[in-house]
């Protein structure tokens, strides 16, 4: 099956998550060996400490029970934890967590640093997240960026109709707080903005 | 930069919206994807390899005092780019029905029993040649509130990470000869029925194990080309 792209192979396509992925995805309630956290800390980890609590809404409005959050991050000096690092880096920068019956989620982690961007820019600091839910049949994905940083020259940001942007912004429970506040809309008028990667 | 991952290759996913498959009508975005370049954020990736699972994890059938009840299978594939070059050591996770087609999960309601042998969730890493192996029990088909007697095909689920972020894929395995699959709308959501045909997996002698399990095959091509990767891990 070599019909793909520039005659590359096809890709294994993507299909949903479904409803019943907890007890082996999320598998706390359940007597299975958990290796994914919602605590990107556990382990010790340089830098500020962060928790960010989010809600995920469907187009009606309606809490979304039953999605699971993925984040990739970057350490609190912009550098990406990698492969030949393994299970000894501190900070392995991969969280996941499922919403509650609620729609809830929560992450704890550190405040990201700047990494490099396209064309020698730096991007702000930001947090990679993948959404996965019955209904979607593919990982959407979108970022996490802090209203509380220097968010102007972000060529990411710069990229995404400025009206829409507010939807990438974890905003600070007050002046100074580590506690963070990330809603992901689905869809409608305030969808949060999601990429093609 | 990096020279990036082929984005047309996305065209093998489904889109968001499958109006059949109802929970994507409220579900799906509405507006457009904004298109993102390839930087480090996208192109580097957690990783999660034999360190994450522990012995007993790629077989289902043996994570209870007693044997489950249904058809022992055997699933083994390789996982290669979208070049043919092997994906070693990446970690897939694996979950599905009993073979009445229940899940253990506490919200599913189906009127079909338990199996005090079988959860239902496993994980397995892939060698050095990208090739894994499980063993667990063949899931049944299950009813679903889509439409009017709506039956979801036999399917496993599988979750797997490549090298980066972009390579993060879930999907579902299903089985040959199903007659359900014409009827499905997750599987049916796939426009393209070469791309469609990738995840059926194949009937193969060669990994059925006599007297004792029926083997499938069933290979996964993640994203990824020649020349795509990015930094050596060593490089500084």
């Amino acid at each position: 099956m070599t019909d793909g792209p520039d005659g590359g192979e096809v890709i294994t396509p993507s299909q949903t998550v479904g409803p019943f992925f907890a007890y082996c995805l999320t598998p706390s309630a359940y007597k299975y060996r958990q290796v994914f956290s919602s605590d990107l800390t556990a382990h010790g980890a340089e830098g500020r400490r962060i928790h960010i609590e989010g809600r995920v809404l469907d187009g009606d409005g309606e809490l979304v029970p039953d999605a699971i959050i993925e984040i990739w991050q970057a350490d609190a000096a912009g550098a990406y934890a990698r492969a030949d690092q393994g299970a000894n880096a501190a900070f392995r920068g991969f969280g996941r967590a499922e919403c509650d019956g609620e729609g809830r989620f929560a992450f704890t982690t550190v405040k990201p640093g700047r990494v490099p961007g396209p064309g020698g820019a730096s991007q702000a600091p930001h947090i990679n997240v993948g959404v996965f839910a019955r209904g979607l049949l593919k990982r959407l994905f979108t970022r996490i960026y802090f209203a509380d940083e220097a968010n102007e020259a972000d060529p990411i940001l710069a990229l995404v109709p400025e009206g829409r942007r507010p939807t990438l912004m974890a905003e600070p429970s007050s002046a100074g707080s580590t506690h963070y506040t990330f809603d992901i809309r689905l869809q409608g008028d305030a969808e949060t903005v999601f990429f093609e990667a | 930069m990096p020279t990036i991952y082929p984005v047309a290759s996305l065209r093998a996913d489904p889109p968001s919206l499958a109006p059949d498959y109802v929970s994507t009508r409220k579900r799906a975005p509405s507006k457009p994807l904004v298109l993102l370049p390839h930087t480090l954020s996208e192109l580097t990736g957690p990783v999660y390899g034999h360190e994450s699972v522990v012995e007993g994890d790629d077989d289902l059938t043996r994570q209870h005092t007693g044997e489950p009840l249904g058809e022992r299978i055997i699933v083994s594939g390789r996982v290669t780019d979208e070049s043919g070059r092997p994906v070693p050591n990446a970690l897939i996770e694996i979950w599905q029905a009993n073979a009445a087609g229940r899940y253990v999960h506490v919200k599913d309601v189906h009127d079909a029993p338990l199996d005090p042998n079988f959860t239902g969730a496993g994980r397995v890493v892939t060698d050095g040649d990208g090739r894994y192996r499980f063993t667990t029990i063949k899931p049944g088909a299950y009813p679903w509130r889509n439409h009017h007697n709506a039956w979801r095909p036999a399917h496993i689920h599988l979750s797997l990470f490549g090298p980066s972020f972009l390579t993060r894929v879930v999907t579902q395995l299903y089985f040959p000869g199903d007659p359900l699959l014409a009827l499905d709308p997750i599987f049916l959501s796939i426009p393209d029925e070469r791309a469609r045909s990738r995840l059926i997996s194949q009937f193969d002698i060669e990994t059925t194990r006599p007297e004792w399990a029926l083997g499938y095959r069933f290979d996964i091509v993640l994203r990824g080309r020649e020349a795509t990767p990015v930094e050596e891990p060593h490089d500084d």
